[in-house]
This record gives C-alpha cells, structure tokens and sequence, in this order.
C-alpha cells in the first residue's frame, strides 16, 4: 500500500439553482441518502423535475464527518440483504457514477476480545456466509499476519482472541461520493438548492403538498424526508413522531504518516475502529456520547476514552497526535436499524434512523427509497425497515448481533 | 465533557453520572387496555427534543440518586435539576443553575416514578408520549 493522490478535483460539479414554484418530489437533506435518493429517482424512474434542499452546503452534515466504513457482515437477513446490496453497488458505483472516489476494499476485520464475542462472531460468521455475505473467522496469528501493528499478547486488559473478517469490506472518500452522485443528479437535471431550509409543510387534510423553506413556499406532489440527526424536527413539523433518539458521535484523526495499517480494524468491546485513510492520517472513531444532543459535538472522555483502547490495541500509536476532533448528530433507533418506509401523513416518505452507520447502506437507501417514493409502496429490500415494525415487535435486533455498529 | 449540578453532592463531572433520558414518561395506568400502537409509543417513542428538554440523571458514582434536568440539547446549557416526582420548572432566564437554585429545591428522598399529573383519566399514550 502507498500512499495514494486524491482524484483530481473536477472543473464543474453542480448549477445552484433558484427554486422552482413546484416540482414532482422534494427530498429534505442534501446528505449522502437524499443525494442518492434522487439520483435514482431520477435514473431509475424517470422523475427529473425534483429537488434536493440542503439547509447548509451539501454533505455538510454527517455525509462527510462519518469514518467511512462500508462493510455487510450484519447477523440478521433483513440487515444482511440491504447492505449487501449496497455493498455490490459501491462496487459499481465509481464507474456508474464516472467518479474515482477511492473505494478501497481493504477489509474489515470486528475484533473478538471475550469468550462471549468469540461465540457471537463465529455465530455471525456463519450467519452470513448463508446469506452469501463473504465472512471468515481468524485466529489471534491470523490478525497479526493481516495487520502487523495490532497487539495480540495477552498482557493487555482485553487481549484480542480472534476477530471476523470480511475481505470485501473498506472504506471511500466520503466527501467526493456526495460530489459523484451530486453532479450525475445535476446532469440528470434535479435541482440541487444549498442554503435552503425547510422550516414546515403545507397539507391539503392529511396529505402533503407543499414546503415552506426560507426560500419561500414550494408546492410538491410528494416529500421524502432524509434529514438523519434532524428527522425528529421535521417529523415533529409535519405532524407524526418518530421512535429515534439524536445522539451527539465523535471521530478524529491523526497528522499523516507512512502507511501503516493496512486494513480496518473494529473493537466493540473496547470500543474504537481505527483505519488510514489515503493521505495517511489515522481515523479513529467511538461510540456515541450517552445524552441527547443536536450540538454537534460531545464530550472530551469519549475521545479519552477510545484513545486509550486505540494505543492498547496499536501501541505505536503511542506517539502520534491528535490533529482534529470533530462531531455529528447520529439519529439512533432502539433496535439499532433503520427507518424506511411510508409515513402517517400522505405522500411523505422517510428515511432515517441510520444512526451511527449509514454512510455504508447510502446507495441502497437510495434505491430502496427512491423505489418507494415513487411507487408509493415498500421495495422489498426496505420493507421490514417500515415504521410499523415498532408496533407489530418485528424489531431488526441488531444491538449485539453486529458488534459496533458503524 | 458536562459539568452536572447533583442537587445532593453539588457539581461533578459527567463521567460520574448515568443517563437516564426523557422524564415525566410514566407507567400507562390501565396497561391491560393498551393497543399494540400505544404500546409502541410507550417502550419505543420518546421525545427528541431539539431545545430545553427535560430528562432523568442518576449519580451513579455519588450519592446514586436520579434526579430530573432541563438541559438544553443545543447549547448544552444547564439550565434547571429537580427533584423525581416533582413538574418541569418553567425556565426562561438564562442557563447554568447551581445546585439549590433551580425553581424547585432538590429533595433526594423520592423515589422512581416521576408522574406529576394524577389528574389524568387517559388510560392511552403515557405522559409525554403524544407530541
Ligand atoms: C463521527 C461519525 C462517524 C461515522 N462513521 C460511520 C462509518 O464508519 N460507517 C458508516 O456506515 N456510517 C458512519 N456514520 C453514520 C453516517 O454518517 C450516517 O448514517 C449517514 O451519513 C446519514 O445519512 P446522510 O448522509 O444523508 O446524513 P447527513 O449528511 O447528515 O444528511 C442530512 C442532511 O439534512 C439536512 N437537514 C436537516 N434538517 C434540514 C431542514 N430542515 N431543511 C433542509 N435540510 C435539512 C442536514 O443539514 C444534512 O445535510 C458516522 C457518523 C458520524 C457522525
Ligand atoms: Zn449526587
């Protein structure tokens, strides 16, 4: 592995319109999922008269502070089925998109440090290997082979006792997915509007046809609603509730280095996920901070905290320094899934409740969304993700099943 | 990292304290004659507010009494804690209350449940649970 030159910056991404007086669709967030969303919209079902509102700058939410982890080793079919999915889509999308986002298939590896993870992960292993998910389970001299700076003696608190591995597992460039699937969007003709935020909805009775923006009133057939840490307010303007906690989640990285750390290594029970990123730097994130927050930051010991298992785990990572922390508002469900599906007000759809690992699942959300913007009806990927799970117990569990869930 | 005003031990740090989320959700008084939607909206629905929000706190490494909080989920800002069992304190002024000072005097002798209202004759969705 060398250290690898970021793709060329493009000349021309996307126009910044001024809003149309109504379109067919508006999605709500210009993040990850609501870029994808019409980007399918538009590719698959001919919808080109829609828009994107972003009440920042695009991708400015957790699109580009996640730590861009793609994986699918999920234990239950449901989960497994829907990230599969978009795992052989990012395996697509650079050339579908025209875009080189550095998807790297490096590997993912869930470390095992209890004899209660062990059986969880080999379970899991099992798991999905039946559901065509590539999975396999090493031994402690196996990590080590794979990635060399990992500590597996047993004089640490937690020492490691195997870990799974998924090889087709990686990580991309965040930022310049949202540019990929923003300038296809603009070439297809959507209406990308930055700077623009929803503040309420217009209903004829129980139906939606409109938004009330800061850029004036906009009338729309249909609303698809794919504001992650912001889902409750909107939810809460248009009238419904929706079962999710937002969740302050924090992440950091080093200076650059040599490259080092060859793959992605993942501890739930010490909790930190570690990988180099292309440039060099060392990214490292770790749960989220326990209360309720839309401050996009968290607290101090949370870092401490993942830092102290981070230099347990790699102890040369005795001496490198911290160059930046930062924070996203994750929108977590109790059932660690997410929320797909129709609402209780007409024709609005919602997509939430990634919480703290969407960036994985982006372009299946999109095109399991887009499916049921514009059908009016689940696909059969997003289908056990609908609301209504909530009441009939059909929850996705997948709390302890899937180790960190990022 | 928070610093939290117990209103027993007075301020510590956050790492000291267990999170307990929204408050004032409290038992449905008639569970046996709950539907499958207003069960849902007791064990899984919970207030996300963006704003002053009022929500339970146990000082797990001090005097390991809950307690309620109006923190503000913005700001981060502090602005009242009080006593289980005793209503939301209406907040307009300014954040960061010490402990002793917040509208309604800390008492730490009360016990879990922190249903202000018994005036109540619903036996569907639970307090708070109907925004
Ligand atoms: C620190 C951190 C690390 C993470 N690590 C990973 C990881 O390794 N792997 C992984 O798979 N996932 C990870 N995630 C989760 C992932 O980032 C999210 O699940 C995913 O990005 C959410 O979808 P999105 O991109 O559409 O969200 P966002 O980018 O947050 O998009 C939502 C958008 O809605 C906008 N919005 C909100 N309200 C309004 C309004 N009223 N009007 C208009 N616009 C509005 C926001 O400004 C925002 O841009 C991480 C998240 C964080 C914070
Ligand atoms: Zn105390």
């Amino acid at each position: 592995m060398s250290n690898q030159q970021l793709p060329e910056h493009p000349d021309f991404l996307w126009r910044n319109p001024e809003p149309k007086s109504s379109y067919d669709a508006v999605i709500v967030g210009g993040g990850g999922h609501g870029l994808a969303t019409a980007y399918f919209l538009a590719k698959n079902h001919g919808m080109t008269n829609i828009a994107v509102l972003e009440k920042g700058w695009l991708a400015g939410g957790n699109m580009a502070r996640n730590t861009t982890i793609i994986r699918s080793n999920y234990l239950w079919d449901e989960s497994a089925a829907i990230y599969e999915h978009a795992l052989k889509l990012w395996e697509i999308l650079p050339e579908e998109l025209e875009y080189d986002f550095l998807f790297s298939q490096r590997g993912v590896m869930n470390l095992a440090h209890t004899l209660g993870d062990v059986r969880e992960s080999i379970r899991r292993v099992g798991a999905n290997k039946l559901n065509g998910v590539d999975a396999e389970w090493l031994d402690p001299k196996q990590v080590k082979e794979l990635c060399p700076i990992l500590n597996i003696n047993d004089n640490i608190r937690y020492p490691v006792m195997g870990a799974t591995y998924q090889p087709r597992a990686g990580i991309a460039k965040h930022d310049h997915v949202a540019w990929a699937f923003a300038r296809k969007c603009d070439e297809l003709g959507v209406d990308i509007i930055q700077n623009c935020e929803v503040t309420g909805f217009v209903k004829d009775g129980n139906r939606v046809v409109g938004v009330k923006t800061n850029q004036g009133t906009i009338n729309t057939e249909k609303v698809g609603l794919c504001a992650a840490g912001h889902s409750s307010v909107l939810a809460e303007m248009a009238g419904f509730r929706l079962p999710i906690q937002s969740h302050p989640l924090q992440a950091l990285v080093s200076e650059l280095h040599e490259p080092v750390h060859p793959t992605v290594v993942m501890s739930n029970h010490v909790h930190v996920y570690v990988s180099q990123a292309h440039k060099g730097e060392l990214v490292m994130g770790a749960g989220v901070d326990s209360y309720n927050g839309y401050g996009q930051r968290g607290s101090f010991h949370v870092i401490e905290h993942q830092m102290a298992a981070a230099v347990e785990l790699f102890p040369i990572f005795a001496r490198a320094h911290v160059l930046r922390t930062w924070g996203g508002i994750v929108d977590t469900t109790l059932d660690a899934s997410p929320i797909v599906g129709t609402t209780p007000v007409e024709n609005m759809f919602v997509n939430c409740g990634w919480g703290t690992g969407g960036f994985k699942g982006t372009p299946a959300a999109g095109l399991t969304f887009a499916h049921t913007i514009a059908t009016g009806t689940p696909h059969k990927l997003n289908k056990p993700f609908a609301l209504e799970r909530f009441e009939t117990g059909a929850l996705i569990d997948e709390h302890g099943a899937a180790a960190v869930a990022h | 990292m928070l610093l939290i005003p117990c209103p027993n031990c007075g301020s510590r740090d956050e790492t000291e304290f267990h999170y307990g989320g929204q408050a004032h959700v409290a038992y449905p008084e008639n569970p046996t004659e709950l539907n499958d939607r207003e069960w849902a909206e007791f064990l899984f629905y919970r207030d996300n507010t963006k704003g002053a929000f009022a929500e339970r706190w146990l000082h797990s490494t001090g005097c390991r009494q809950w307690f309620n909080m109006l923190r503000d989920t913005v700001t981060y800002d502090i602005q009242a804690v009080y006593a289980m069992g005793t209503p939301r304190p209406a907040t307009t002024g300014p954040a960061a209350s010490e402990p002793g000072t917040a509208s309604t005097a800390a008492d730490s002798t009360t016990t879990g449940n922190a249903a202000p209202s018994t005036s109540s004759s619903s036996t569907t969705a639970p307090e708070g649970a109907t925004k």
